[in-house]
């Protein structure tokens, strides 16, 4: 690992090098839904569905890895914002607003979320906020699934449906247009379309780490009574901690309504939120780049596995021996033994993070 | 007579009904090096932090620089160049030497400057330099007192609080603390000093507070505290 770190400071003094890997990467990334689509839709459709993951992770790591405060509930958010998308684009109420103002309501409802979590739990810390959390995760769920009666608002466990796609100028995202012989799917416009949003929240991030208020939370981080003898307001950066990474999952959430076209309390139960978290950690808390990693990673691995574990088996005995289902747990189970034996930090672990597990060494 | 740079008026601070602090007035006026000496639970360090804005009072009042700042919150507080080096040092211990001290200037803009402090930092304290690309955790006690005061001085206190620099130091440490704060104070900073080293605080100071049970039991100057019999009875430990 450290030669690719060191690679990368190589290719950073060199700019001609540098420039043309990030052409590279953009070329691929501009490519790659074409490639799967030729191996099928559904792996454009997955791919879809780890950009999303990409976005929560990356708004679970400003609570969690900036400013160090575990947040076990934070499907609640995304939640949250899938539900106002639902909500006012679907015939549930009859409401069709356009997108590019749902996606902000849905946003800015879930920061207001992000702050009724914060408010009452600014002085815990810890395994004490992790429980409190885990709680608002499951109290936003379960008010979804009852929320149907005296007023139906959420329709309750059936969920909402028929949600609007998202348009842009009047061009539905959902549908296939046809150049030529090729007909350019659905999935593969709302793959650029995330792709362009996950950019601008990397580039957020990546400002916001190096800010005023990263320094601020690292602070917090490290020790919250020399935080504020600095002069910080840590009521106020950790509220902001809260706030921006659940209005990221607000966002995340308002795109995966739109994408899915149906929702139900069903997706947002606390596995998700382990997962999304398990992301974070798995990657590397903190950094930027091993968070995405760890969120493609997970995104990934499941799906291959889903569609190659059978075959395999048959090819090899014959028969199917092990479920899918059954490996999958059994390698997270396994790379979670060994990512604590080798990389306590993650995998591409943030500079701050490495040196405080190597400490005790 | 100088106006103070910092005046307590009768300041109470009470935990859940129990009173720490009962009513203490002391003054420091400016470029002097006062210390507040006492044992362990006399209030010394409840006291900094109602200074400070870290903990609520229960009446009386604060005042800097003419100012009341009794309820002020903590980073209103520390933006009026007063800064606090809390108890038991606290660096940020993943951090290197230089981002801690980075960290002290985050009430500034003016990163020229900042960058000149930190070197001035350097400059007074050399082991630091050293070791600036190393994380606080690895540096000694006194080490990290030192950095936990050049962390204080890069945000250009008027007002600078020390509480109990010499705590868990060895002896001879601790006497090149002490000796550091007097430099620090002969640079023109106003010094707050709790000690419960008292001898050492007394020789490095111009005025003495002595705290026993949340009051102030004698007030006088430095030197006339470290010959007044009742002192040296109780803190310096010589017969009377």
């Amino acid at each position: 690992m450290n030669a690719i770190a060191n690679s990368v400071a190589n290719l950073r003094s060199n700019p001609k090098l540098y420039w043309v890997g990030v052409a590279l990467i953009a070329i691929s990334l501009l490519a790659l839904p074409f490639v799967l689509a030729m191996v099928g839709t559904a792996w454009v459709r997955i791919t879809n569905l780890a950009i999303l993951f990409v976005l929560l992770s990356l708004g679970l790591n400003i609570v969690v890895g900036f400013a160090g405060l575990l947040d076990l509930g934070y499907i609640a958010f995304y939640a949250v914002g899938a539900y106002v998308y639902a909500l006012l684009a679907s015939p549930h109420f009859g409401l069709h607003l356009p997108w590019w103002m749902i996606l902000p309501i849905g946003g800015f409802v879930a920061c207001i979320f992000g702050i009724l979590l914060g408010t009452p739990t600014l002085k815990l810390r810890g395994d004490y906020l992790a429980i409190v959390t885990l709680g608002f995760g499951e109290i936003i769920r379960i008010f979804l699934n009852n929320l149907s009666e005296p007023l139906n608002l959420t329709n309750g466990p059936k969920g909402l449906a028929t949600i609007d796609p998202i348009r842009v100028f009047g061009h539905d995202l959902s549908s296939t247009t046809r150049i030529g012989d090729f007909a350019m799917q659905g999935p593969l416009k709302y793959y650029y379309l995330l792709l362009i949003i996950l950019l601008v929240v990397i580039v957020i991030n990546l400002r916001l780490q190096n800010s005023r208020i990263g320094r601020a939370w690292e602070a917090i981080r490290e020790d919250e009574l020399a935080a504020r003898a600095m002069g910080i307001n840590t009521t106020r950066m950790k509220l902001l901690a809260f706030a921006m990474g659940a209005s990221f999952g607000g966002i995340a959430g308002g795109l995966f309504s739109s994408i899915q076209g149906f929702i139900s309390p069903e997706s947002f139960i606390l596995n998700e939120s382990v997962m999304v978290l398990a992301m974070v950690v798995l990657g590397g808390m903190g950094n930027i780049w091993g968070v995405i990693l760890g969120a493609v990673l997970l995104s990934f691995v499941p799906e291959v596995l889903r569609y190659t574990a059978e075959p395999l088996q048959k090819m090899i005995f014959g028969k199917s021996i092990i479920d899918p289902e059954v490996i999958r747990m059994l390698l997270f189970g396994l790379a979670m033994v060994v990512m604590m034996l080798y990389r306590p930090a993650g995998i591409l672990p943030s500079s701050v993070r490495r040196r405080e597990l190597s400490r005790d060494e | 007579m100088t106006t103070p740079l910092l005046e307590l008026k009768n300041l109470k601070i009470a935990y859940g009904g129990i009173n720490a602090v009962k009513g203490i007035s002391l003054t420091v006026n400016p470029g002097e090096l006062t210390t507040l000496i006492g044992a362990n639970g006399a209030g010394k360090t409840s006291t900094l932090k109602a200074i400070a804005g870290m903990v609520k009072t229960a009446s009386g009042d604060v005042i800097y620089e003419g100012e009341s700042i009794t309820h002020q919150p903590s980073y209103t507080i520390a933006r009026k160049r007063l800064s606090l080096v809390p108890e038991g040092r606290g660096v940020f211990p993943q951090l290197t030497v230089e981002e801690n001290l980075a960290m002290g200037a985050y009430i500034r803009n003016d990163h020229a400057e900042i960058k000149t402090d930190v070197e001035r930092i350097f400059a007074m304290f050399a082991r630091l330099k050293e070791r600036r690309a190393q994380t606080a955790g690895t540096l000694s006690g006194g080490e990290q007192q030192m950095l936990a005061i050049g962390r204080a001085l890069m945000a250009r206190p008027k007002l600078l609080l020390l509480d109990e620099p010499s705590m868990g130091l060895a002896p001879i440490m601790v006497q090149k603390i002490l000796e550091v704060v007097r430099e620090v104070a002969a640079t023109g900073v106003t010094i707050l000093l709790v000690e419960q080293n008292a001898k050492l605080a007394l020789e490095v100071s111009s005025k003495g507070y002595v705290m026993d049970g949340g009051e102030i039991t004698l007030a006088d100057d430095a030197k006339a505290l470290l010959t007044n019999p009742k002192v040296r009875e109780a803190y310096l430990g010589e017969a009377a």
